[in-house]
Order: structure tokens, then sequence, then C-alpha cells
């Protein structure tokens, strides 16, 4: 039996070399649960293998695309999208405009497979009563995307592919999308395949990530350990964040703070526990370290840390990796103030986090 | 009106409507072959099915002439099957009218099929619909004042030719008479009453319906 057929994994592989440099190397197993991110820079063969895994690449015939046991591509043998079962939401919200946002649904509704969700649900989760009698072009870019989500969802997909949904909308949209995303995929549990070249995005939503560089994988592997390491290709991007989870929120209302408990430490994060944060994106930039305990400081988040790696990532800067106890942060410092303090790996040093910083928790499953 | 005006003004409508429906028929397919297709192959059928705009219409109507003539092998077919003769019929006008006018169908549908959206079509199909319902359930309705152009040309083209019909139909009153050629007649026959009578009808049919056609948009690909 073909090792790619196994059942709750889908499995890519592709090799294909594009007249224009790009050249497609990849062999990717996925687990048909939660969230996958494919990251990477913009042509890096990202959308190409959402293409192929929808079947709008037939030309690519070096590999082949295995979904849950079933053969969707090998050889000359190759599955129509029609037939696939998947959804597909890209930057454009191709909604059809000769047909209203309730036919737009409808429109999914009509061919979908059975048993997916109603049409009250998908519109409840996606707030689109309002616009079920409106034109597609009359809708604001947000609106017009959370209608193509939609609609994506009520075809009841085995899959739901993302191709950098979030790209063509202003920062509140994409913001208010990215959360219709996350509390989709809590309510239906549907698995998703997530596109994108902002980090930010994808630490957000995704479970797994999957790091891609001109047409390769270069690094695969749970969020949460990916994000903490400085080899996985992450370090170098601009957005670089540790993701931490948290427990046991608590309020202080009083100052319109929330403590949360990290690795048997104490944080204060603005926000309040009633939204039960459960995911911490701690950017790199926001975090400094110091030798001893630093008294008299505005700083309220002080944690023991120990340094476990450092790596230059330009000119100036660079970035340390610290263990709490089991979880990980990352700081970015410059050089400098890494050979004045004398830096090395096993230092027992205080990571100083902003708590303004925090601002961008994500309040995931 | 004389008897053999209404026969011809008849006939005339008869064959415009028929070819109208086999253009829509014929030209709807080709059209989308040729709007998918780029190459050699499509060029060359392109460039086929433009000839009519550029050739004169006796030369189209001159081959056709031969090729259906009872001792070529299409007009030997014709004969064996329905026992009738091909040239100067009825028949040979309609396949006349469809070769002639298949430019004027096929055009503004290849460009109206060329200008929906790649993208719109792909959505359609990862949301589980097959060629036939994406051509059915996007294509066509977004493409629906085409359909309408397409036909109107198709129709008034038909109705507006000469010399094909002259050439591989003859002037059979009740046959393929036809109103431009009756008109012809008129003039030949110095009856200049009668002929201004039909020119004029022929002028404000095709101005209105043109009128008409360019008032809905023309040729702009509706939304």
């Amino acid at each position: 039996m073909n090792p790619g057929a196994a059942p709750g994994v889908l499995r890519v592989q592709l090799q294909h070399a594009y007249p224009e440099g790009l050249c497609l190397d990849l062999d990717l197993e996925l687990a048909l649960s939660g969230v996958t991110a494919l990251f990477g820079p913009s042509g890096s063969g990202k959308s190409t293998v959402l293409d192929c895994i929808a079947g709008l690449r037939r030309e690519l015939r070096g590999g082949h695309v295995f979904m849950d046991g079933e053969c969707w591509q090998q050889e000359s043998s190759w599955l129509p999208p029609w037939q696939r079962g998947l959804a597909y939401v890209s930057q454009d919200p191709n909604l059809f405009p000769h047909l209203s946002v309730g036919g737009n649904l409808d429109f999914a509704i009509r061919r979908a497979r059975s048993g997916g969700p109603t049409r009250g649900q998908v519109c409840e989760l996606l707030e689109l009563d309002a616009l079920l009698s409106r034109e597609p072009t009359t809708l604001s870019g947000g609106e017009q995307q959370r209608v193509a989500i939609g609609r994506a969802l009520l075809s009841y997909p085995r899959l739901l592919l993302l191709d950098e949904p979030l790209s063509g909308l202003d920062r509140r949209a994409a913001k208010a999308c990215l959360a219709s995303l996350v509390t989709i995929q809590r309510e239906l549990e549907l698995p998703m395949l997530f596109v994108s070249h902002q980090l930010e995005e994808v630490q957000a939503i995704a479970d797994h990530l999957v790091i891609m560089e001109q047409g390769k994988i270069i690094s695969q592997g749970s969020l949460f350990e990916l994000s903490g390491r400085l080899d996985s290709g992450l370090a170098e991007d601009e957005a670089a964040a540790a993701i931490i989870e948290v427990s046991d929120a608590q309020d202080d209302a009083r100052y319109g703070l929330c403590s949360v408990t990290v690795d048997g430490e104490r944080l204060w994060i603005p926000g309040s526990a009633a939204r039960r944060p459960r995911r911490l994106r701690i950017p790199a930039r926001d975090v400094s370290v110091c030798r001893e305990m630093p008294q008299n400081t505005s700083i309220l988040n002080i944690i023991p840390a120990t340094l476990e790696g450092t790596q230059d990532t330009g000119p100036a800067h660079c970035l340390l990796r610290l263990r709490l106890h089991k979880q990980y942060l990352l700081a970015r410092i410059t050089r400098r103030s890494r050979d004045e303090l004398g830096l090395s790996v096993g230092d027992s040093l205080y990571a100083q986090i902003k708590s303004s910083a925090l601002l961008q928790e994500s309040e995931t499953r | 009106m004389s008897a053999t005006e209404a026969q011809a003004l008849w006939l005339t409508l008869r064959l415009a409507a028929i070819s109208c429906v086999l253009l829509m028929l014929i030209g709807t397919p080709l059209a989308w072959w040729l709007s998918r297709r780029r190459g050699n192959l499509a060029a060359f059928i392109e460039a086929l099915v433009a000839l009519p705009l550029v050739l004169p219409p006796t030369v189209l109507g001159f081959y056709l002439l031969i090729a259906l003539a009872p001792s070529s092998p299409p007009g030997r077919l014709w004969q064996a099957l329905t026992g009738s003769q091909l040239a100067f019929s009825f028949s040979a006008l309609v396949i006349g009218s469809v070769l002639y006018s298949l430019p004027f169908v096929v055009q503004p549908l290849q460009q109206a099929f060329r200008a929906v959206p790649p993208s719109l079509v792909r959505v359609a199909a990862t949301l589980g619909a097959n060629p036939r319902d994406q051509f059915f359930s996007v294509v066509l309705p977004l493409t629906r004042r085409s359909f309408v152009v397409a036909a109107a040309l198709g129709f008034a083209h038909t109705i507006g030719e000469f010399g094909v019909v002259l050439m591989i139909g003859g002037n059979i009153p009740g046959e393929t008479q036809v109103l431009s050629i009756a008109l012809y007649d008129h003039v030949e026959a110095m009856d200049y009453a009668s002929a201004h009578r039909l020119a004029l009808g022929l002028v404000v049919f095709s101005v209105l319906l043109l009128f008409a056609l360019y008032r809905g948009g023309g040729w702009r690909i509706s939304r």
C-alpha cells in the first residue's frame, strides 16, 4: 500500500520546476485536524501547493495528492476539484456578481455535502443576516470576505483552504475576520489549511506550522515549538514572537488588567479574565533581559529565565532564546548589549516583558 | 404589399429565425472553445470563422454552390437522405446564412466569455459545480447580455444578406426569394415604388433593432 494513502492525513508530494525559476520540491503530510499554516515569503510556492490540493493545477504531473486514504492525483489520475469536497477562500472574495449575498450562500448549499452547518448557524457565526439581500458590489471588503468564508463553510468542506484571506483587508477588518475564523474553527471543528506571509496572522490561528522557502519546506512542527526556536526560519521575521500557553486567568479590575500563570509565574496582561486567554503572543522586540532582578521599574512582568541560545538577526540585533520552565521566550536585543552583558548560554537572567505589548493576545481554544 | 412580397417577407423571417437558432447552437460551444484556447489551431479556426467579414459574399456563395451541387458528395448525401436537391433550396439558404453570419455570433460571445474572470469559475468548481454547472450557473448569467447581442446580430445579419443567397438559392419565389432579392427584382423591373417600400422597411427594421441593442448596453459585458 502506498504510504500516502493513510486515513486521517493529507499527503502532498510535488516536484515541478517552473520556467520562471521556482522549483517546487516537497513532501508534506498534514493531520486533518486543527489549523495548519503554510508560512513563507511571497513566491515561495505556498499558493501553488494549495492549488494542487484543490485540483486547480492539473499540469503539475510530478507528484501526488492523497486525502484521507483517497487518491486525488497520481500520475495520470486526477480527481476534478468539484469532486474533492474542498472549499477555497482566496485574497479576492470572488463573490458571484449576478447573485445576491443570499444567492451566493445558496449556490454553496445546493452543491454541499450533507450534514454540514445550517445557513442560520453560519449567518450567526459570521454576522451575515443583515447582508443577505444586498448585492456583493455594495459590500465593504471585510463584509465581502465574510460572505466568501460563509459560502465556503456552507459547502461543508472536508478541508477549508485559505490563501492569504486577510491580505486584501485593512487592519481592523483583517482582525475581525481572523477572530471569526478562530471562532469557526472552534465551533465547527473544520480542518483548515491557511496560507500567509504574515507571522502575526499565522500565530493567532495556527496549531501546526509548515515553513516554506523557494519551493521547499524548511521546517515544520507545532506552532508553540517552532515559534520559540531560533533555527525555524521565523527568527529572521521582523514580527518574530514566542507563543506561550497560559492558564488560571484572574481579574484585577481596578487597573483593567488580568493575571495569568505561565510555568508557575504570574504575568499581568491588559484585558479581562472573562475572555479566557489561553495563548499569549510575546513579540521578541518587547522582551529585554537583566542579570539581576531590577528594582523600581515600571515593567510589571519580570520573570526568571535561562539563556538557551542566541542568533544574530542582522548587523545590529540578535535574538535570545530564553527558557522559563517548560516554555520558551524570545528576546530581541542589540548585539552590543549582549556583548556588554557578557551573555553566554546557561546564564540565569530576568526577562522583562512590556505588558502593553501583550494586547495582541488571542483567545483561541 | 403584393403576395410575392408577403411570401418573401415570411421566407426571410423564417430563414433568419432558423439560422439564428442554429447559429446560437453552433456558435456558443465554438465561442466557448475559442475563448479557452490559445494556439495555432484556435487561431486558425478563429480565422476561418472570421472569413465572411472580409471575403466578398459571392466567393463564399460560389464555393457553397459547388459543395452543395447534386454531383458533390454533400449534395449526393442530402439527395439520398431527403430525396430532394440541396442547391437552390431553402435548406441551402440556411446553410449559407449560418456560415455567413457565424462571426457575428461567435465574436461577441467569445469576447464575453473571455471577460468572465477565471477565478469565479474556479470558485464554482471548488464549491462542487462540474463544468456544465459552471457554464449554466456562472458563465451564462454573467454573459446573458452578450447572448442577446449575438442573437440579434445573427438574426439581423441574416435578413441583410444578399450575395450568398443569390449564389446558392437563386431567386425562386416561395422557396429562396428573400426580401433583399425581391428588392433587387423590383429595381431590375424599374418598379421603384415597390423597391422604396421594401428598402425603407428594411432600413427602419435595422435601425430599430440596432438602436435597441446599443441602448441596452451594446457590446459591453453585462453584470
